[in-house]
C-alpha cells in the first residue's frame, strides 16, 4: 500500500511539473524560458558526470570533448545543405557531409552514439590510470577533441564555428531528455549493473575478487556517460545555435563538476538539485558583475565577481559538507514523510521518534525540489 | 585428523587435488617474498597457510588468486593451469577470497554488498538490467533470495538493509565471507579471518568455517597467525617463514617441529 501512495504522489508530481512546464513555456519571457531550459540541459550533463565521478569513482575531466563531438555531429547532420553553405566561406565543407541530414531526434540519437564511440575509443586506454592520472589525461583527450575541431576546417568549419543552427531545443524536447536520463540513471543504479559500478568505487580490489571484470565496468560507464555529455552537448548547441571551439574549454566542464560536488558525488538528486540552483543562481547573481552604488563605494563592474562566489560556495561546501548537499543518498517520499513527522513531533512537543534531526534536515534538501525530480522521472 | 574422516567420508575415496602450486616465487626487487611454494591441497580440506609476520603469505594468496604475477612458477585449480589470470576470472573459476584488512563495499549495505558477489549469475547486459527485463527480473529475484539465505545462515538477515561498515567487527568478517560465498565458490581463501578477534570469537568463527565447509561443499585455505586458533580445524598445514616453507603436515606434528617452533619464538 504504502508503495503504491508513493507512486500516486510520483504521478501527482509529474503532473503537476508537466502543468508547470507548460504554464511556463506559454508565459515565461524568452529570458526565464532560456534559464528554465538550460536547467534541464545541465541536469542531463551533471548526471553524465556523477556516473563517472560518484557511481564509478573515475575522476575524469574530460566531459568538454564528449559534448563537443556531440555538438558537432547533430548539427553537422541537422543543419540544411543551404545553411552550411553560407557557414562553410574559407573552406568548403566535404561533399558527403554536405547534403546529409536527418530529422533533429535521429540525429540526437546519433550524436550520443558518435560520443559514446569517441568515449569508448579514449576510455579503453585512458581508464588503465587512476585517480589524478585519469583526470589528466581525460583533460588531454578533451583538449585533443578541441584542437581537432578547430583545426578540421572542412568538417568542423574550424575556429568560425557554426551559426545559425535551427532552436530545436524546446522546452519540451531538453525537459523529456532530462526526464529520461534521470529514469535511465535511476534505473541503472537500481541494477546489478549499477551495484558493480558502486562495488568498483569504494573498493575495485574487493570487486575484482568477487568476480567483477572492473576494466569493462569502468570502459562501459565511460561510454554512457559519454553518450549523454553528447546528448547534453547537442542540445546546448541547439538552444545557443551557434557553436565554437571555444565553448568547449575546461570551463565548462568545470561548470558540471561544480554541480556534481555541491549536489552529492553520487547522487541523482544531488546533481538535479544542484544543476537548477547553480543555473538559476548563475543567472541571478549576474548583476555582481555590473557596476554597482553601494552608498559608501561605488565598483565600476567586476567581470568575474559571480564567479568568485561560486568559488566561495564550493570551498564551503567542501569543508563543512564534503559529500555535498545529499551526500549519496536519494530523495524518496518516505524521506518527506519523515521530514514532516519531524515537524508534527516538534509542534506536539515531540513523542515519537520519527527521524533524527539529522535526516530530518536532509530530507529538507530534497524536499524543495521534489516536485521537479519527481518531474524529470516522467 | 580422526575428526576429518568422520566428517567427510568423501576424501577417503576420491582424493582431487583442488589446488596446487609448483615452485611458486614471488620477487619483489631484490626481495623474495615467497619462494619455491608447493603447495597441494585436496578436496573438502581445510588447509592452513601460517607462519610470523611477514613471512609472504597473504603474498602467496595474491599470487594464487592473481592480484600479483607469479616471478616463477605455476598455480593450478583442479588440473587446470589459472596461473597469470585477472582475479575476476579466476573468481569466475569457483576461487574466491576475503582479506586481511576487511575490504566491504562503504557506501552499499549489507544485503548490497552479498548481491554484489551474485552479480556474476545476474549477467544479462547493462540494457537487460537498466530497462529491467523480465529475464534479469528474474535473475535478480533468485539473487535476492539466495543472498538473504546466505545472510539468514550466519545471522546477519535482521541486519540486510544497514550499511555494512556500520555493523561490528566481528560481524563485519562474517559478511566479508558471506559475500566470498555469494560467488558460489568451490574453493574458500580466507585471509586471517580470525585478526583481532579474541580467542571466544576465534573459536566461534573456527566452527563457522567448519559449518560453511560442509554445508556449501568448499575447500578451504586459511591464513594464520597465530597457531593456537588454527590447530583445531585444520586438516594440513603449511608454515611459512621469510616466505620459504619450513615445514607442513598436520597440526600435531606442526606443533612439534623444531623449525617451526624456532620461527615463532625466536632460538637462544
Amino acid at each position: 500500500m504504502k508503495l503504491k501512495k508513493n507512486h500516486l504522489y510520483s504521478l501527482i508530481a509529474i503532473a503537476a511539473f508537466a502543468v508547470f512546464a507548460l504554464v511556463g513555456e506559454l508565459f515565461f519571457d524568452a529570458f526565464t524560458l532560456r534559464i528554465f531550459n538550460n536547467c534541464a540541459i545541465y541536469i542531463v550533463l551533471a548526471l553524465s558526470l556523477n556516473l563517472l565521478n560518484g557511481f564509478t569513482g573515475l575522476f575524469s575531466l574530460g566531459h568538454a570533448g564528449f559534448m563537443a563531438v556531440g555538438a558537432y555531429v547533430c548539427a553537422l547532420l541537422t543543419m540544411p545543405p543551404e545553411l552550411k553553405e553560407m557557414n562553410y566561406f574559407l573552406v568548403p565543407i566535404v561533399p558527403w557531409l554536405k547534403n546529409l541530414t536527418l530529422p533533429f531526434v535521429p540525429a540526437l540519437i546519433v550524436a550520443g552514439l558518435v560520443s559514446a564511440f569517441v568515449g569508448f575509443l579514449i576510455g579503453a586506454p585512458a581508464l588503465r590510470l587512476r585517480d589524478d592520472y585519469l583526470a589528466i589525461a581525460t583533460l588531454g583527450f578533451a583538449e585533443i577533441i578541441r584542437v581537432l575541431i578547430t583545426n578540421l576546417q572542412s568538417i568542423t568549419n574550424g575556429a568560425q564555428g557554426l551559426k545559425g543552427l535551427p532552436r530545436y531545443s524546446t522546452t519540451w524536447v531538453v525537459w523529456i531528455c532530462a526526464g529520461l536520463t534521470v529514469l535511465f540513471m535511476v534505473m541503472l543504479m537500481r541494477s546489478s549493473y549499477g551495484r558493480s559500478m558502486k562495488a568498483v568505487r569504494d573498493d575495485e580490489i574487493a570487486a575484482e575478487a568477487m568476480g567483477i571484470n572492473v576494466f569493462k565496468v569502468k570502459v562501459t560507464s565511460f561510454t554512457v556517460s559519454s553518450f549523454f555529455a553528447g546528448i547534453g552537448g547537442a542540445l546546448l548547441g541547439h538552444m545557443i545555435t551557434t557553436i565554437d571551439p571555444k565553448m568547449f574549454t575546461f570551463m565548462l566542464t568545470f561548470n558540471i563538476l561544480l554541480i556534481v560536488v555541491l549536489g552529492g558525488v553520487g547522487s541523482i538528486t544531488g546533481s538535479v538539485v544542484a544543476a537548477i540552483a547553480v543555473t538559476v543562481l548563475m543567472e541571478v547573481l549576474r548583476f555582481l558583475d555590473e557596476p554597482m552604488n553601494l552608498i559608501f563605494v561605488k565598483t565600476g563592474g567586476l567581470p568575474g565577481l559571480r564567479m568568485v562566489v561560486f568559488s566561495a560556495m564550493l570551498m564551503i561546501v567542501v569543508i563543512f559538507r564534503q559529500r555535498g548537499l545529499m551526500g549519496n543518498r536519494e530523495f524518496s517520499w518516505n524521506m518527506v514523510s519523515g521530514l514532516r513527522n519531524a515537524f508534527v513531533r516538534k509542534g506536539a512537543g515531540g513523542q515519537d521518534r520519527g527521524h533524527s534531526g539529522h535526516g530530518g534536515r536532509d530530507g529538507h534538501d530534497g524536499q524543495g525540489d521534489g516536485k521537479s525530480e519527481g518531474g524529470h522521472r516522467g | 585428523m580422526t575428526d576429518r574422516a568422520t566428517e567427510s567420508p568423501r576424501e577417503a575415496i576420491v582424493a582431487e587435488i583442488m589446488l596446487s602450486t609448483e615452485n611458486l616465487s614471488m620477487r619483489f626487487g631484490g626481495l623474495t617474498a615467497v619462494a619455491d611454494l608447493a603447495i597441494s591441497i585436496e578436496k573438502n580440506e581445510i588447509a592452513g597457510l601460517i607462519g610470523p609476520n611477514g613471512a609472504g603469505k597473504t603474498t602467496a594468496f595474491n599470487v594464487i588468486t592473481g592480484m600479483y604475477r607469479p616471478s616463477e612458477g605455476r598455480v593450478r585449480y583442479k588440473g587446470k593451469d589459472i596461473t597469470g589470470l585477472k582475479p575476476h576470472s579466476i573468481t569466475e573459476l569457483g576461487v574466491a577470497r576475503t582479506f586481511q584488512n576487511i575490504r566491504l563495499f562503504r557506501d552499499l549495505t549489507v544485503l548490497e554488498n552479498v548481491l554484489v558477489g551474485c552479480n556474476m549469475s545476474i549477467d544479462t547486459g547493462i540494457f537487460g538490467a537498466t530497462l529491467h527485463l523480465p529475464g534479469y527480473l528474474k535473475k535478480e529475484k533468485g539473487a535476492r533470495d539466495f543472498a538473504m539465505k546466505l545472510l539468514e545462515s550466519v545471522g546477519l538477515a535482521g541486519q540486510a538493509g544497514e550499511n555494512a561498515v556500520s555493523l561490528p567487527y566481528g560481524k563485519q568478517r562474517r559478511l566479508e565471507i558471506v559475500r566470498a560465498l555469494a560467488t558460489k565458490p568451490t574453493m574458500l581463501l580466507l585471509d586471517e579471518p580470525a585478526a583481532g578477534m579474541n580467542p571466544q570469537e576465534s573459536v566461534e568463527l573456527m566452527a563457522l568455517i567448519r559449518r560453511v565447509r560442509d554445508e556449501f561443499d568448499l575447500t578451504i585455505f586459511l591464513i594464520e597467525h597465530h597457531m593456537q586458533v588454527v590447530m583445531g580445524v585444520c586438516d594440513h598445514m603449511y608454515v611459512l617463514d621469510y616466505g620459504v616453507t619450513i615445514a607442513h603436515g598436520d597440526p600435531s606434528s606442526i606443533q612439534k617441529n623444531p623449525k617451526v617452533i624456532e620461527a615463532y619464538l625466536g632460538v637462544e
